[in-house]
């Protein structure tokens, strides 16, 4: 019963096949019988799930109808949910309990979803391998010993493993689409201000979007609609029309150009990686896609760029972990000066640590021109890359990421790496344009393989078409890994 | 002191983070590297270029200046680790 999509189990319960009270129940056995090897879920929500799943029963019997009605989905541990723990897989946030629902949770429960539960991730979504979680790590579905991916690693490894029928994540380097590819699931990082940021915990603010996770394009279509939409709670969000992103995914994709970028297919590009997303490219250019070669210059930059501005914001925002107002405080504290820096040293990890480290650096006196500023202005040529680029392609194309799923551990040691294991994902962030990975292959070695199409702003219709037009034609997004 | 002036213990004391001696030796010797790397960015000439806070437009958002109370005081307290007689309680700063 686990294995269906979104789509397929809708239709089911619509034609009463299944009641969403045995698909919840199912979900939780399946959980129950794999998750102490996957380590996806942080925390579960059993009672309420079963209480939402026989709502879902009554109103299907009742014959009304909503988009996700008795749909099981599992949400990332920084998306607040009213009465849950909300926990950004850290130590400084272990006991806070949500007080409200972030919009998302709001438009996903109108739509009649049901919360399996909440989802690992690396702490306050900083990391690439969900190493950084506080509790304990996602591993791999497909091999334990590599990672999930981050941050998020839970989000993308529950999908995977078939411990629920969705997930949400979010992504502000990648943390969606790096994950979706270790994993051989689709995700998608919607354009910057599409779907809200109320009650999302923040941690670089003009980066961060939350986004599907999903087993195919369709089902990535389907949450995105109802997701999306301003918000006046966040004043970021964008005031922009919220196309009918299922309806858009059967259109003719003849003429269309991906832009194919020489930047994305450089050095350090592992050869199976390579030669997956060629064979991918190729699969676009027989359903009638043209492709053009297109240059993004300021693509080695794009990791420094991102680690100053990203930390700098991150620097900020965790700045209100004082453990006075909520989450832990340390408790030998004999002043106020000793009880923050007691609190912050004893509750944050340390790759959290070193990103206030970095943040507090470049934007200290002295430095802030030589770097935060810097960034910025780079973040212009980033953007204005984009623009040149779209000026002569529909979409980009390329990898993911430049290797497949790493072993554990293997990263740790040398944050750098770690940092440069982004190169392909982070400056759509950077530039606030929404970005499609899909799975395209698997290695020799089994591991999954995805390939990345970038779009321009708000053309998300454009990359789902293209990505369903994918999934329509191959069969890599319905492999599973044995479990 | 590194050569691009970052000092562990001086941005630690900015943030509030108290660090451990073997967190102070390891975290300077990474930042060293990653400092180098982000100094690429030199390389680039930027004097003409316009920075970038946010990649999509952005304006101030206005809304009626009214009174709205969204939870009550208490539901706010009781996230506090430590609370007295409807205040957050912290140590005594005042001696």
């Amino acid at each position: 019963m686990y294995r269906n999509t979104i789509t397929q189990a809708r239709e089911k319960l619509k034609k009463k096949e299944i009641s969403s009270v045995k698909l919840t129940e199912a979900f939780f056995e399946r959980i129950k019988s794999v998750d102490s090897n996957v380590g996806a879920y942080l925390h579960l929500t059993q009672d309420q799930a079963l209480e939402q799943a026989k709502e879902a029963d009554r109103k299907i019997k009742a014959g009304e109808d909503a988009p996700l009605l008795g749909i099981p989905l599992a949400i990332k541990d920084l998306i607040c949910m009213q009465g849950v723990k909300t926990t950004c897989a850290s130590r400084i946030l272990e006991n806070f309990v949500a007080p409200y629902d972030a919009t998302v949770i709001k438009k996903l429960k109108e739509a009649g979803a049901v919360f399996l539960g909440k989802v690992n991730m690396d702490e306050f979504a900083m990391g690439s391998s969900n190493e950084n979680s506080a509790f304990h790590m996602a591993r791999n579905p497909w091999d334990f010993d590599c990672v999930a991916g981050g941050s998020s690693g839970g989000s993308a490894a529950a999908v995977a493993a078939q411990e629920c029928l969705a997930a949400l994540g979010s992504d502000t380097g990648g943390s969606i689409r790096q994950p979706a590819s270790f994993c051989g699931i689709t995700g998608l990082k919607p354009t910057y201000g599409r779907v809200s940021r109320f009650g999302l915990v923040a941690f670089a603010s003009s980066l961060d979007q939350i986004g599907p996770m999903t087993r195919t394009v369709e089902d990535a279509a389907l949450l995105l609609k109802v997701i999306s939409g301003h918000d006046p709670m966040d004043s970021t969000s964008a005031d922009v029309d919220v196309p009918d992103f299922v309806a858009g995914l059967d259109r003719d994709l003849k003429g269309l150009k991906v832009g194919i970028p020489k930047e994305y297919f450089a050095e350090g590009l592992d050869s199976e990686v390579e030669e997956a997303v060629r064979r991918g490219i190729e699969q676009l250019q027989a359903l009638g896609m043209e492709t053009v070669d297109v240059s993004l210059p300021h693509t080695e930059h794009a990791v420094a760029t991102y680690y100053i501005l990203a930390c700098a914001e991150a620097s900020t925002n965790l700045s209100r972990y004082d453990g006075v107002r909520f989450g832990t405080r340390s408790r030998e504290s004999d002043s106020l000066y000793n009880m923050y820096t007691n609190t912050r040293e004893e509750g944050f990890g340390e790759e959290v640590k070193r990103r206030i480290l970095l943040g507090t650096f470049v934007l200290s006196s002295g430095y802030y021109d030589a770097y935060y500023l810097k960034g910025q202005k780079v973040r212009t040529l980033i953007k204005q890359d984009f623009e040149r680029a779209f000026e002569t392609c529909d979409v980009v194309a390329g990898p993911v990421s430049p290797v497949p799923a790493f072993k554990i551990g293997e990263k740790m040691e040398d944050p750098l790496q770690m940092y440069l294991s982004d190169i392909y994902t982070i400056s759509a962030n950077l530039a606030g344009i929404p970005g499609l990975s899909i799975p395209c292959g698997l290695t020799s070695g089994k591991l999954p393989i995805g390939l990345q199409l970038l779009g321009k702003k708000f053309d998300e219709s454009t990359l789902l078409a293209i990505g369903h037009g994918f999934q329509q034609s191959t069969d890599h997004h319905i492999s599973y890994p044995e479990l | 002191m590194s050569a691009s002036g970052f000092d562990v213990q001086t941005v630690a004391r900015l943030a509030r983070l108290e660090l451990s001696l073997e967190e102070e030796d390891r975290l300077g010797r990474q930042f060293e590297q990653i400092l180098a790397h982000i100094d690429q960015l030199n390389t680039l000439d930027t004097s003409d270029v316009e920075p970038t806070s946010h990649a999509i437009p952005l304006q101030n958002v206005f809304r009626e200046d009214k009174v709205e109370i969204r939870f009550p005081d208490e539901d706010y307290l009781s996230l506090s680790p430590a609370k007295h007689k409807g205040h957050y309680e912290v140590p005594q700063i005042i001696g």
